[in-house]
C-alpha cells in the first residue's frame, strides 16, 4: 500500500508547551491526497488524550471503517475530533481513556498491537459500549467529512465554483444507451 | 414591507414560511390583504446557501430538540431527529428535491379504494381531484413544473440514465425526469437548472422553486407582508367566544410578544403545528386548541421511504445534477395481488459522501459498510416514496419530561410501521433492486427509512367534525377563524412527494380565506 502503518510512524515526542501529545505520520507519495496535502507529513497534537488514546483511537477507527488505501491521515482526524471533545468534557476524556484500556484488555494486551482478526474480536466484545458508540459516531463526520476523505472517494464537494455539471459531465455516463428525448430531453433543445 | 403593529387585529398571522405559509402569504397579499407571516428561522438567501452537506444541515434544518417512540428504526437510530424539515424563510421548500405530482384520484378515496384494513384509520378526502385540479394547475405554473404548461422535462443525468435502462428491461413503460418544479429554462427571473447536484442544501442558482425567493419576495412587493423571521410561536390565544385572538411568540431579540389577529393560518410542519395546537390548551380547550375529534397529532404519517443503492462496474457519478432526476411510475397503482394496498414512486436519489456514510446504513460498521463507501463514484440511488397508512396511535404528543429552549414541552413523535408498509417495502426492495441488477449491478444495498421530510396527517381533513381537524378548506371545525395551511391537514398521505399538494391547498385556501373575509364571516 505504500504507506507506513501507524505502529512505525507514531513515535513518542513526550510533551511540546501544553501538547500533551503528538502523533505523526506520512503519506505515501503514491497517494491521491499526496498533492491535495500542504505536506506529505502530518502530525497531530493533542491536548487532552495520550499518546497511547490516540495511537489506539486510530486503529480502533482503521478496525471499525477499514478502507485499505485510506491514509492513517484520515483516520487521524478521529483522534483529533475526540481529543476536542475530551478538553472540553472531562466526562468524555474518562470514556475514551477507559475506552482505550477496554480494548487493550479486550486484545489481550495491546490493541494497537493486535493482529486485525483480534482488532475485529475485541471490537465486537465492546459493541454494547458507550465507548463503542462515541467512536462509532465520531468515525461518521471525522472519516468522510474533509477534504482528503473527498479526494480519497472521489466525491468533488461543492459544484458551485465550476457552475454546476451542466458543462461538466452531469450526462457523460457512456455505457448505457442514452433516453430518448422524451424521457430526458437534450440540454439545448430546451 | 408593511410594518403592522401588534395590536392590530385586522391582519391574518401565518405561523410558517414553507410551501403553505409562504404560498398562502403570498395569494392573500396578491389580493390586498395584510399579512405577518412568523418564521421560527432565519432569513438565508441563494448566496448563503453552502454546497457542504453538514454545514447546510446545521444552517437549514429543525434542530430543536424532540423524542421519538415506537418501533420504527428511526427511534434508534436517530432518536431526537424524527424528520429532516428546516428551520429558516422559506421552511422546507428550501431542501426539498422539486418532485411535483398530483395525488391520484383513488388516492384521495384511501377508504373507498382499499376497503377495511385493521389497524389502519382510512377516510376518503372530503375533497377529490376534480375539485382540485384547477387549483392543481395554478399551483403547478406557478411553480414552473416541468412537463406542465409551456414547461420542457429537464434532461437527466447519470443516474438517471442507470434507473431508465433499468427501468425498461424490467418492462416498466413510465419512467422520465419527471414533473420537477426546477426551471428547465429561465422563468420567472430564476436560472435554468445548473445541475449542481445540492438540491438539498438550498439552490444556489434558484432554479428550484422556493417560498424563499418566490413567494415570499412576491409578496413583499404588494406592500402587505410583514416578514418576522426568527419569531418561534409558543401558543394561539382565543376569546371567550371560542375565536383565535392572538398568537405569543418569541421574536429575534428573544422578547416575548403578542400579535392580534383577525385570521390565524398554522403552517408549521406537521410535527410543530400539533405540537403548537396541544400547547394551546385552555379551559375552554382542554384537549388542545381545536382538538374536540382528539385527533390532533394523531394519523402521523411519514410517508414508506426507503431507498436503494447499487454498485456497478463502470461509473456513475450520481452527485452529478439534480438529485432527483428521474422516476418510475408504474407502482403508483392499487393492485392489491401485490399483497398490500397502494403503491409507491421510484425517485432517483443521491447523497454526498458526508451523508452517504451517515445514511446508507446507520449504525453499521466494518468491511461490509465500508467496501461500498469504496465505490462511491461507481454507485447508482433511487428512493421510493409509497403512501403509508394512517393509525391513530402514530402520534404526536407532547413530551411534558423534555423542555425547550423556551420552556416548552418537546413533541414526542411515536411511529409502528403497519403490515401494509412493511410488505409494500419489502416490494419495493425488491423491485428497485431488480431495475439495478438489469443493467448489472454488483451489489444491491437495502437502505432503512431515515428521518422523513414528508411529514403528515397530524390535523386531518374531514367533513365530520368528530372525525377530523380541519374541513376541506383547512379551516378548523372547532375554531371558526383558525386555519391549518400545511401537510398537517392530509386525510391521507397518498404515494406523491406532498408539496404540490401543500401548495394547491393554500392556493384554494387563500380565495376561501378572501372570501370568508370580504363576507365578514371570519
Amino acid at each position: 500500500m505504500g504507506e507506513s502503518t501507524s505502529q512505525n510512524v507514531l513515535t513518542r515526542r513526550g510533551m511540546i508547551g501544553r501538547t500533551a501529545a503528538i502523533l505523526t505520520g506520512t503519506i505515501a507519495a503514491t497517494s491521491a491526497l499526496a498533492t491535495l496535502a500542504p505536506t506529505r507529513v502530518w502530525a497531530l497534537e493533542l491536548h487532552a488524550l495520550s499518546q497511547h488514546d490516540g495511537e489506539t483511537l486510530i486503529a480502533f477507527g482503521q478496525t471499525l471503517y477499514p478502507h485499505a488505501t485510506l491514509p492513517t491521515a484520515v483516520y487521524a482526524f478521529l483522534a483529533k475530533d475526540l481529543d476536542a471533545a475530551a478538553a472540553k468534557d472531562p466526562a468524555t476524556a474518562k470514556l475514551l481513556g477507559d475506552g482505550t484500556a477496554s480494548l487493550d484488555s479486550a486484545a489481550g494486551g495491546s490493541f494497537v498491537a493486535a493482529s486485525p482478526a483480534a482488532r475485529l474480536a475485541a471490537a465486537k466484545s465492546i459493541e454494547a459500549s458507550a465507548y463503542f458508540a462515541k467512536v462509532r459516531g465520531q468515525c461518521i463526520t471525522s472519516l468522510y467529512n474533509n477534504e482528503l476523505a473527498f479526494a480519497h472517494f472521489g466525491y468533488p464537494g461543492a459544484s458551485w465554483p465550476q457552475g454546476g455539471y451542466i458543462h461538466h459531465g452531469f450526462n457523460d455516463l457512456a455505457w448505457l444507451p442514452n433516453p430518448p428525448e422524451s424521457a430526458s430531453p437534450t440540454v439545448g433543445l430546451l | 414591507m408593511a410594518a403592522i403593529s401588534h395590536d392590530d387585529s385586522s391582519a391574518v398571522v401565518i405561523i410558517g414560511s414553507g410551501a403553505g405559509g409562504g404560498t398562502l402569504a403570498n395569494e392573500l397579499c396578491q389580493k390586498g390583504i395584510k399579512v405577518v407571516l412568523l418564521e421560527a428561522g432565519a432569513r438565508q438567501s441563494t448566496a448563503s446557501f453552502v454546497q457542504d452537506e453538514w454545514a447546510s444541515f446545521n444552517q437549514l434544518a429543525w434542530l430543536d430538540n424532540r423524542t421519538t417512540s415506537g418501533t420504527w428504526r428511526v427511534a434508534k437510530d436517530f432518536p431526537n431527529l424524527p424528520a429532516w424539515t428546516c428551520k429558516t424563510v422559506g421552511g422546507t421548500t428550501t431542501h426539498w428535491a422539486g418532485a411535483s405530482l398530483r395525488i391520484h384520484d383513488y388516492e384521495f378515496r384511501a377508504a373507498s379504494t382499499y376497503g377495511k384494513i385493521d389497524g389502519a384509520n382510512l377516510m376518503d378526502w372530503p375533497i377529490g381531484l376534480a375539485e382540485l385540479a384547477p387549483y392543481y394547475e395554478r399551483a403547478e405554473q406557478k411553480m414552473g413544473v416541468t412537463r406542465t404548461g409551456p414547461n420542457p422535462g429537464l434532461p437527466g443525468n447519470n443516474n438517471f440514465k442507470v434507473l431508465y435502462n433499468g427501468a425498461k428491461k424490467l418492462g416498466y413503460t413510465k419512467c422520465s425526469t419527471g414533473h420537477m418544479a426546477i426551471n428547465s429554462k429561465f422563468r420567472d427571473h430564476r436560472s435554468s437548472c445548473l445541475q449542481m447536484g445540492f438540491c438539498f442544501q438550498g439552490c444556489k442558482s434558484g432554479a428550484k422553486w422556493s417560498t424563499l425567493y418566490t413567494e415570499i419576495p412576491h409578496a413583499e412587493a404588494t406592500g402587505h407582508l410583514d416578514l418576522r423571521p426568527e419569531s418561534h410561536v409558543l401558543k394561539i390565544e382565543h376569546n371567550a367566544a371560542g375565536k383565535a385572538t392572538a398568537v405569543v411568540y418569541v421574536d429575534a431579540k428573544g422578547k416575548t410578544v403578542r400579535q392580534r389577529a383577525r385570521v390565524i393560518a398554522v403552517a408549521a410542519n406537521s410535527i410543530e403545528t400539533p405540537r403548537l395546537l396541544l400547547n394551546s390548551a385552555s379551559n375552554m380547550f382542554p384537549d388542545g386548541l381545536a382538538n374536540s375529534s382528539g385527533q390532533v397529532g394523531r394519523n402521523y404519517m411519514r410517508h414508506l421511504t426507503a431507498s436503494v443503492y447499487a454498485t456497478f462496474d463502470e461509473p456513475v457519478h450520481m452527485f452529478r445534477g439534480t438529485t432527483m432526476a428521474g422516476i418510475i411510475q408504474d407502482e403508483v397503482e392499487h393492485k392489491p395481488h401485490r399483497g398490500f394496498a397502494g403503491g409507491y414512486e421510484m425517485e432517483t436519489i443521491s447523497l454526498g459522501l458526508p451523508f452517504m456514510a451517515a445514511f446508507l446504513n446507520p449504525g453499521a460498521w466494518g468491511s461490509d459498510f465500508t467496501s461500498v463507501l469504496d465505490e462511491y463514484t461507481h454507485m447508482a440511488g433511487m428512493w421510493i416514496v409509497g403512501e403509508d397508512m394512517p393509525r391513530e396511535s402514530n402520534r404526536v404528543t407532547l413530551n411534558h419530561d423534555v423542555k425547550d429552549q423556551y420552556g416548552m414541552p418537546v413533541p414526542n413523535v411515536h411511529y409502528d410501521d403497519h403490515p401494509n408498509d412493511l410488505a409494500m417495502r419489502a416490494h419495493a426492495f425488491k423491485q428497485g433492486g431488480d431495475v439495478y441488477r438489469a443493467v448489472g449491478a454488483k451489489k444491491v444495498i437495502e437502505t432503512p427509512p431515515y428521518p422523513s421530510t414528508h411529514n403528515l396527517g397530524t390535523s386531518r381533513m374531514s367533513n365530520d367534525p368528530k372525525l377530523g381537524v380541519v374541513n376541506k378548506h383547512g379551516r378548523t371545525h372547532d375554531v371558526p377563524n383558525l386555519f391549518i395551511s400545511d401537510g398537517s391537514q392530509f386525510t391521507t398521505s397518498a404515494a406523491e412527494n406532498p408539496t404540490l399538494t401543500i401548495v394547491t391547498l393554500a392556493i384554494r385556501q387563500a380565495d376561501y380565506i378572501a372570501s370568508a373575509m370580504s363576507k365578514q364571516l371570519v
